[in-house]
């Protein structure tokens, strides 16, 4: 045993808590994709001037994301408790974490979604109803299609804002690096074990974000 | 008769006032003639082509096209009568993230063609529209020009009956403008393709229509040939319009400044209508007559139905030589005035 900096730090107990923040982030970026496109949607489409235009419809869902995206993440987890433990059986551990965070995370990606949904061109919408497309057609065919760019970006920036979550999640044992930064690091005031995880989360943020950078700019033929 | 269009009218309705957009409009477009409608901005005429495949749903009044009355159709048969509707838009309207190729594959896909027969389909359209050899290329790498291409080849699609032409040249340069027409009118003559076009350049309507309605308030205020209106404008707004392409030879010091400069012989003004046959004229006199021939002012253009224009000349010479050649003018289809009034 070495006495430095890091003389705590396991090799074995890292590459688990990383795993469990990969784990979070992964199932949780997944969910919050798929929900949040879908509120997204929503909100474009019975928005004034959507496809589906409908205004308690638009109340309703908008009034949703709003409430949920005033709440502090710490606080939905706490208030989650009984839906989470119905859900997953158990609110402790990674897969505990995950329905605050796609719930915490979904309302805030379905903004994202809903601006780039309005930054399709309305013409190209106009030239589709022309020819004769359905509305799924046009949701399918043209609106998500001609978003993609603007909805990979927006689900970068969400990936990271879950990663964060992640770590907040920790403090209430959810596992992954925020957990053990706080409990193995903070509370045994070992600094070095602080580090390690700040550093491992900060290249787990800079892996999504270059990913995210990537399949935008491929995809953006404009 | 292709499209029949009464009494059609939309009505905005806005916090302060009801515009009426397009008030109580009646119009007749025949099978596979090319029908020009003009106006200025807020004429109504943006409007008026989106009643007719109903991307903006009538207040009153019916549109017919085929024997169909569009206004009556439910979503569902809507959509397959607007397959048959081709629409070409100013801003071309193409989807970015689809190539060339899969951007005139669309209405295909829409009206369920099967992928081997769209490929067939497209790869014809490409060539039709002269864009062989680009259908891998995004309309980012394309000129506007080259966009409209891709626009008309997919109105073309689905082989429509009608093409509904929305200011389909006003975002291009005049050269491209006029590449973009001569492929709307190779596409009439080859398809026998009806088109309906709405612009604000009367050089659009001159290139390339048959007959001409001008817009104004959402009121047709003048129809009919091209020639006859460009001949006798009625209406204050169509003669400025003709003004746009023809200039104005009657107003403005030019015909003061003719007289006081040339004072000598007569000033005779020509007004060609229409027809082919004339166009020699002027050397014709000058070799059938001796009278010398000045040409002084004037415009002469090209429509889809023969020259059109005003020329001022002065005749010098023989007082009744000179006569002689004003009476053989006067046999032909060119109309000829002595001494235009200042």
């Amino acid at each position: 045993m070495n006495n430095g900096l890091f003389a705590n730090v396991e090799m074995q107990d890292m590459i688990t808590a990383t795993n469990e923040t990969l784990f979070m982030t992964s199932i949780s970026v997944a969910g919050t994709f798929i929900l949040g496109l879908l509120l997204g949607l929503l909100l474009y489409l019975s928005g004034p001037g959507g496809l589906w235009q409908n205004k308690p419809l638009n109340w309703v869902t908008a009034s949703l994301v709003n409430v949920f995206r005033a709440i502090p993440f710490i606080i939905l987890i706490l208030l989650l408790f009984p839906f989470t433990d119905f859900l997953m059986g158990t609110i402790r551990g990674p897969r505990a974490a995950l329905p605050a965070l796609i719930i915490g995370g979904a309302p805030f990606y379905a903004r994202l979604v809903e601006i780039a949904l309005k930054e399709v061109d309305k013409g190209v919408i106009e030239a589709a109803k022309s020819m004769g497309a359905k509305y799924s057609t046009i949701i399918f065919k043209v609106l998500l299609p001609e978003s993609m760019p603007a909805l990979i970006s927006g689900i970068t920036v969400t990936a990271i804002a879950l990663i964060g979550y992640t770590a907040v999640a920790g403090v209430i044992g959810a596992g992954g690096l925020g957990d053990f930064a706080y409990f193995y690091g903070f509370q045994r005031s070992d600094f070095g074990v602080v580090l390690v995880c700040t550093f491992l989360i900060v290249v787990i943020v800079f892996i999504f974000q270059f990913i995210g950078d990537v399949i935008s700019h491929k995809l953006d033929k404009r | 008769m292709l499209i029949s269009i009464k009494e059609l009218s939309k009505v905005f309705y806005t916090k302060d006032q009801n515009v009426r957009a397009v008030d109580k409009l009646d119009l007749d477009i025949d099978k596979g003639e090319i029908y020009g409608v003009i106006g200025y901005s807020g004429a109504g005429k943006s409007t008026f082509i989106r009643l007719l495949n109903r991307l903006e749903e009538p207040s009153s009044g019916r549109v017919t096209i085929d024997n169909e009355n569009v206004t009556e159709l439910k979503k569902g048969k809507l959509r397959v009568a607007r397959q048959e509707i081709g629409m070409i838009f100013q801003h071309f309207n193409l989807l970015w993230s689809r190539t060339v190729f899969d951007n005139i594959s669309f209405p295909l896909e829409i009206a369920g063609i099967k992928k081997e027969e769209r490929k067939k389909r497209v790869n014809e359209l490409i060539d039709l529209v002269g864009l062989s050899g680009r259908g891998g290329s995004y309309p980012s790498q394309l000129s506007g020009g080259q966009k409209q291409r891709v626009g008309i080849a997919r109105a073309l699609a689905n082989n429509p009956k009608v093409l509904l032409c929305d200011e389909a040249t006003s975002a291009l340069d005049p050269e491209t403008t006029d590449s973009i027409l001569e492929l709307l009118v190779d596409i009439n003559r080859k398809l026998g393709l009806t088109i309906v076009l709405i612009t604000h350049e009367m050089h659009v309507i001159r290139k390339i229509c048959h007959r001409v309605a001008v817009m104004e308030e959402g009121k047709i205020v003048e129809s009919g040939d091209v020639l006859d209106v460009f001949l006798y404008p009625k209406q204050k707004v169509t003669k400025r319009f003709v003004d746009q392409v023809m200039g104005d030879p009657d107003r403005e010091h030019s015909l003061g400044l003719i007289n006081e400069t040339y004072k000598t012989g007569e000033i005779v003004k020509l007004h060609f209508i229409g027809e082919s046959t004339n166009q020699a004229l002027i050397s014709e006199l000058s070799r059938e007559f001796t009278v010398d021939v000045n040409i002084l002012h004037g415009k002469i253009t090209q429509t889809q139905k023969g020259a059109y224009g005003t020329l001022f000349v002065q005749f010098v010479g023989d007082k009744e030589e000179i006569d002689r050649a004003i009476a053989y003018i006067q046999t032909t289809s060119v109309q000829v005035e002595v001494n235009p009034d200042e």
